[in-house]
């Protein structure tokens, strides 16, 4: 199964926009598995450095997980600031206090402008960007939450543990 | 599994427990038919809590989803009450499984439904059918993939 569309420019992408490998997680911040995935994609990060580059699409499950829509929309928001992967990694680190108060505290602490940010976050485009990265995830074949895809292909193995970084550098680093 | 283009057999099951829904009012929508083992199990879990995000992706191409496994409608109720589900889950429970066995989808060895999906058009055909291993969620993409096949002029 392949990802599909490609990564391109509308992607968040973190790392070497240049590395030859490709990681896309699609996840949902109310979701737990996604919550544990996210230290071992730090990890990923940390140990294969400016080879990789990671890229995270949104993919809420809203009825079981609520707050997961509006997660999202807070880090696009924070995005247009240009601080989409710290609001990422705060949301993550604080994925049992998604509330709006809690999310505006998030945004203070990254001193984003608060006034515009509480305006992004009723806007359409934003609610439709990560609806469309939805959409691309049910295209690619994602069925739940955490996906990983590496190099456009959907990775079915474990990624738990040292798993995936090890499938990485198995198959990929050379 | 039935065949592609053949006439889908019409059935009458409990959506819930003083409820029931056939197959022939569907007529003139198309019918995505998901067959799943068990509620609560986790891999369905998951799979009914996708097509429950998707449910607006299957309108717009005319296409109505109800899931079908062996449970009894009380226990559909709780389940679909506890995930939120937004479209009817069928009760294929007495006689067990008959529904399953006419769709070709039934396991005997441990008597559940096997997980199939069908795509069915506004004219009661079969347009397109899918078997998952069991442990699997086969995910929505093929059934996307079925439905714009299908709105594609001729």
């Amino acid at each position: 199964m392949s990802l599909r569309p490609q990564i391109s420019d509308t992607d968040h992408i973190e790392g070497n926009v240049h590395a030859l490998i490709e990681l896309v997680e699609y996840g949902d911040y109310q979701c737990p598995h996604c919550g544990r995935a996210y230290p071992i994609v730090k990890r990923i990060q940390e140990e294969l450095g400016t080879n990789l580059k990671f890229v995270f699409r949104n993919f809420p499950l809203r009825n079981v997980h609520p707050q997961a829509m509006k997660a999202a929309i807070a880090t696009e928001a924070a995005g247009l600031q240009g601080k989409f992967w710290q609001m990422h990694d705060i949301v993550f680190e604080n994925q049992n206090a998604l509330s709006r108060s809690s999310l505006l505290k998030y945004a203070k602490v990254l001193e984003l402008d608060i006034d515009k940010f509480t305006i992004d976050i009723t806007r359409s485009e934003l609610r439709n960007k990560v609806a469309e990265d939805f959409e691309s995830g049910i295209r690619s074949g994602v069925n739940g939450t955490p996906t990983f895809f590496i190099n456009g292909e959907k990775y079915n193995d474990s990624w738990e543990g040292d798993d995936m970084l090890n499938f990485i550098l198995a198959n990929y680093n050379h | 599994m039935l065949k592609i283009g053949t006439k889908a057999p019409d059935f009458s099951l409990s959506a819930t427990p003083d409820q029931k829904i056939s197959l022939k009012e569907f007529k003139g929508k198309k019918i995505i038919l998901a067959f799943y083992p068990a509620d609560w199990s986790p891999v369905c879990g998951d799979q009914m809590a996708l097509y429950n995000e998707m449910l607006n992706y299957f309108h717009k191409h005319n296409a109505e989803l109800i899931g079908i496994s062996v449970d009894g409608a009380w226990c559909h109720l709780s389940f679909s009450a506890d995930r939120k589900l937004h479209f009817p889950l069928l009760a294929d429970f007495e006689p067990k499984g008959a529904v399953a066995k006419m769709y070709e989808v039934y396991d005997d060895s441990i008597g559940e439904c096997k997980r199939a999906l069908y795509v069915i058009d506004e004219e009661g055909i079969i347009r397109w059918n899918h078997l998952s291993p069991v442990g699997i969620n086969p995910g929505a993409d093929g059934i996307l993939d079925a439905l714009e096949e299908m709105d594609r002029p001729k």
